[in-house]
């Protein structure tokens, strides 16, 4: 019912439109066309000068309104985060100032030099002094730009240090799985062929490998990092490319089946300074999808909590490696008296 | 030019008067309605085919956007009627994700490719490159006819991909493989994706066709005394991107069909390591990085393509309007051409975030951010050419100033996108699609409705009604700027873009007055566009009369064809040119076509 009013209204706002268009031609034609013209010409130039002055106040209204909400200058999270609002600083101070000078002139000109009798348009095809200003000029200010982009994107790129911790991120449609590398702080090989969801090896991590059998898999739950401790993440992707995304880090790495992908940074708040910081009892740290993966891309959501290497420790403590959880027959902690089905059974369900 | 030269181009056009006669004579075969409207060879009649099939296509995309943008600003609502229209694809009157899916993959292409590849330079090349450079039709009249049924076929294929079961391609107009290459990924990656693949091979070997008799025309066909340097802008943008086009889109087709192989013939050329839907697949070692490399080998020039023809456009618009010559002739080619031959150089700063060697993308940067120093001479060109000029503001006028502004305000959102850094983080967000619609986008469409405004006498001998461009302009610019504008700051937000529901998402569900905002106006911006093709099929038979034979006051040949001209363009022989097409406002005179020779008493000047 709504929606065919609001057609209605619409064809009605059409109608009505049209009709004064033609009307405004017969009317043109019999008022004289060129006299016509000269007053539409004059309308014209005063909306566009309108135009310039609302826009600019809009830019500085929408600025206003949802500078706030977007994620401020100073509030990243992340030692690379803050290289990236710097430099984000830097472009939106330099185009912002080219910006309002060249909409000004544009919008002012054509206010300007609207046809009139008194005029005429003065015959100016070329001046080589000009151009080569404006060729210098952009390209100075470039080589600027480029210099600082550079600077901060190797700094960001660059080898992670060596006391990095690892871990693993393997996206797939529409979930995030993560992998610690455990005590002997290497992450165990895997190989595609090798992975079987049912037999608690979703991963495909080859048993084989020793260095596998330290190995924590987490699924459907937070990662953990700690705060001021650089973390490396390691990228992969099952079935199509995906794409961690963190947007309070301000970093983001594509996940490619087939090609892993490696993103370091070091984070610097915890969750719990994040809530304080932003006022808002509910922050969360978020990992977004953000290439295209299928019709379950817009919920592909994980969450991370950052905190302090103690809470770390303790969370880590409780976690069970993986390798326990396929065998548990070999595994020293499992109590001896049930059967192995059983346990095979209950214990992933409290782990996921 | 000296008298000289003057007399001496006198005597040859006499020769050049009795081949040509020959040659008219050919065109006055009697013509059925199929041979003149339908298999036409009148590169007019192609160009105007090319137009009204761009019309329809840009129908299709901009209504797939509104109903895209429907469940974006309205995410807790139902609209029943949709699922009236759409059945399972939108049960419950709930925009389905499978649907929201193809609907964007499906807006992209068909107006990247559709609309602003064929419909704007398939029509403005036609149209004007014989009639510009003064010549009877194009090199070859027949490929220009194959070029359009080319086209044709490649859009009633992708047309009919929309009726499959399984619904059209879904993975995004960029297609990433795996998710197109694989039928268990995703609906859309099953008989739809196939269909798409062929559609775009059909397209693009439309586009090589039409490319390669854009350039013989333009280089081999001008008419006396219209050395390179004297043609308008229109024609040097024409030429750059049929070479951009003839060199890139043959890139495109060979990723499309490697796609096609891997789909189909289990080969391995992007898929490695997967296991999906519960089985493991036997590919390894290819590589699904290689496909974005041959995508935006062409996407990126893809994007010059577009704009281009609408840059061309536009300073020959602005010149005609202001009164004045174009200011810095030498300097708009030289920065054409510049940014032709860096279109080449930079497809991968869209591949930032893939892995790619830090290394390598610092040259992407560098190379990126300088396309800014022509695309910045241009506009300072375009600033000047309005500078102590007599504007008149007609509707055309009116979208090339419009073009301007919006070049200049997604111009330099490219310099944040360019700049691999700041790029890790706006990477895949909104702030991309408003950058991209903005300078591309809107900006080329603003070039494309200019041109229709401008050259719609030329084409149909009517005007369009003036009221309703004026209306069509306004509420086209306002709501590019306020559908587009905000949107860079959900993308700062780090908003990614494909999401069509942003509920679940603590960082980003903090836009939905904005959100509903631009839905709003995208509705509205949509409704003045439907206004406008009304104007257009209405005018083409209700429309004003044009009653003078260069009615914008025009120094370029066009104007100098009859009102409505025949196959052949000229009924006579081709006039001669004699000066380049600048001359506006000279030595006191309010315009001098370049078929008037050059006084002796006439200053220097260029």
């Amino acid at each position: 019912m709504q929606t065919t009013f609001i057609i209605l209204i619409l064809l009605l706002g059409f109608l009505i439109t049209f009709q004064i268009a033609k009307a405004s031609e017969y009317v043109s034609v019999m008022r004289g066309e060129e006299k016509s013209r000269k007053q539409t010409n004059k309308i014209n130039a005063f909306l566009l000068l309108a135009f310039l002055v609302l826009g600019l106040i809009g830019v500085y209204y929408c600025n206003e309104k949802y500078g706030p909400k977007i994620l401020q200058f100073g509030s990243a999270a992340s030692d690379h985060g803050n290289d990236v609002d710097n430099m984000l600083k830097i472009t939106i101070i330099i185009t912002g100032i080219v910006f309002v000078i060249t909409q000004i002139i544009l919008f002012w000109f054509a206010y300007k030099y609207q046809e009139s009798d008194n005029r005429k348009a003065y015959y100016y095809p070329h001046n080589n002094k000009l151009e080569v200003l404006w060729t210098a000029v952009p390209a100075i200010v470039l080589t600027v730009m480029v210099g600082f982009g550079l600077y901060y994107w190797f700094r960001i790129t660059g080898e992670a240090p060596p006391n990095a911790m690892q871990v693993e991120v393997t996206g797939s449609q529409f979930k995030w799985e993560f992998r610690y590398p455990g005590k002997d702080k290497v992450l165990g090989k895997k190989y595609f062929k090798a992975i079987k969801e049912d037999e608690n090896n979703p991963l495909g991590q080859l048993w084989e490998d020793s260095t596998n059998k330290d190995d924590i898999y987490i699924v459907q739950e937070d990662l953990h990092l700690v705060v001021n401790k650089p973390v490396k993440l390691i990228i992969n992707a099952k079935d199509v490319i995906h794409d961690v995304g963190l947007s309070h880090f301000r970093l983001k790495m594509d996940a490619v089946p087939g090609t892993p992908t490696t993103m370091w940074f070091t984070p610097t708040k915890t969750t719990a300074q994040m809530k304080k910081e932003m006022n808002d009892p509910d922050f969360v740290y978020e990992i977004s999808c953000d290439q295209m993966c299928g019709q379950g891309h817009y919920r592909m959501r994980g969450t991370i909590v950052v905190e302090t290497q103690e809470e770390f420790d303790f969370w880590m403590a409780k976690q069970k490696p993986k390798f326990y959880l396929a065998h548990p027959h070999l595994d020293p902690n499992a109590p001896k008296k049930d059967s192995v089905d059983k346990i095979a059974a209950v214990v992933p369900q409290e782990t996921n | 030019m000296s008298n000289e030269a003057n007399m001496h181009g006198h005597a040859e056009v006499i020769t050049h008067h009795d081949v040509h006669h020959d040659e008219h004579h050919v065109h006055h075969h009697k013509e059925t309605f199929i041979t003149k409207y339908i298999f036409s060879q009148d590169h007019k009649t192609i160009g105007k085919q090319f137009l009204i099939t761009g019309i329809v296509w840009a129908i299709i995309g901009g209504l797939f956007s509104v109903l895209f943008r429907l469940q974006l600003g309205f995410p807790e609502q139902t609209f029943p009627i949709l699922e009236t229209f759409f059945g399972k694809w939108a049960a419950g009157g709930v925009i389905q994700p499978e649907f929201y899916y193809a609907l964007v993959t499906i807006h992209g292409t068909v107006l990247v490719f559709f609309v602003l590849t064929a419909g704007l330079s398939g029509t403005f090349a036609n149209l004007l490159i014989p009639l510009q450079i003064g010549a009877r039709d194009m090199a070859s009249t027949f490929l220009n006819m194959v070029y359009y049924w080319f086209f044709f076929i490649a859009s009633v294929i992708m047309f009919s991909s929309l009726f499959v079961h399984t619904g059209p391609a879904s993975g995004g107009w960029t297609v990433y493989p795996p998710l197109s290459a694989l039928h268990q990924a995703a609906d859309g990656s099953k008989i739809g994706m196939d269909l798409w693949l062929v559609s775009m091979a059909m397209f693009i070997v439309s586009s090589l066709l039409g490319g390669l008799n854009y350039i013989a025309t333009i280089l081999n066909m001008r008419t006396k005394g219209m050395s390179m340097t004297r043609m308008p802008l229109t024609m040097w943008a024409i030429l750059f991107t049929a070479i951009l086009g003839v060199l890139s889109f043959p890139v495109l087709l060979s990723g499309a069909i490697l796609l096609l192989f891997d789909r189909n013939l289990g080969t391995s050329f992007y898929l490695s390591d997967i296991y999906i839907a519960g089985q493991i697949l036997p590919n390894e070692g290819g590589s699904a990085i290689l496909f974005q490399h041959l995508f935006w080998f062409l996407g990126h020039p893809e994007v010059y393509i577009i704009l281009l023809p609408a840059m061309g456009m536009v300073s020959e618009i602005l010149s005609v309007n202001s009164r004045k010559p174009i200011f810095g002739y030498m300097a708009m080619v030289g920065s054409l051409f510049a940014i032709t031959i860096l279109a080449f150089l930079v497809w991968a700063h869209h591949m930032f975030v893939t892995g790619l060697n830090p290394f390598l993308g610092a040259f992407f940067v560098l190379l990126t951010l300088l396309i800014a120093v022509p695309s910045a001479i241009k506009v300072f060109n375009w600033l000047t050419t309005l500078w102590r000029g007599n504007i008149r503001f007609t509707p055309g006028m009116l979208f090339a100033i419009g073009f301007v502004s919006l070049f200049i305000s997604g111009g330099l959102t490219g310099l944040f996108l360019g700049n691999s850094t700041i790029d890790i983080h706006l990477h895949d967000t909104k702030f991309v699609v408003a950058h991209f619609h903005i300078v591309m986008g809107v900006a080329s469409m603003f070039g494309m409705h200019a041109g229709i405004y401008h050259w719609f006498p030329k084409m149909f001998g009517r005007y369009l009604n003036n009221t309703l461009g004026y209306i069509h302009f306004w509420v086209t610019i306002i709501g590019a700027y306020l559908i587009f504008w905000p949107m860079h700051y959900e993308g700062l937000a780090g908003v990614p873009r494909r999401y069509l529901d942003l509920r679940d998402w603590h960082s980003f569900n903090k836009f939905d007055d904005l959100n509903k905002m631009i839905t709003v106006v995208s509705i509205i911006v949509f409704a003045a566009q439907l206004m406008f093709v009304f104007n257009f099929f209405y005018s083409i038979f209700k429309g004003r009369k044009v009653r003078t034979q260069n009615p914008w006051g025009s120094n370029t040949l066009e104007w100098t064809t009859p009102i409505n001209p025949g196959h052949g363009n000229w009924p006579g022989e081709i006039p001669e040119v004699h000066r380049w097409a600048y001359d506006y406002g000279k030595d006191g005179r309010e315009f001098i076509p370049q078929t008037e020779p050059v006084g002796e008493n006439e200053s220097k000047d260029h």
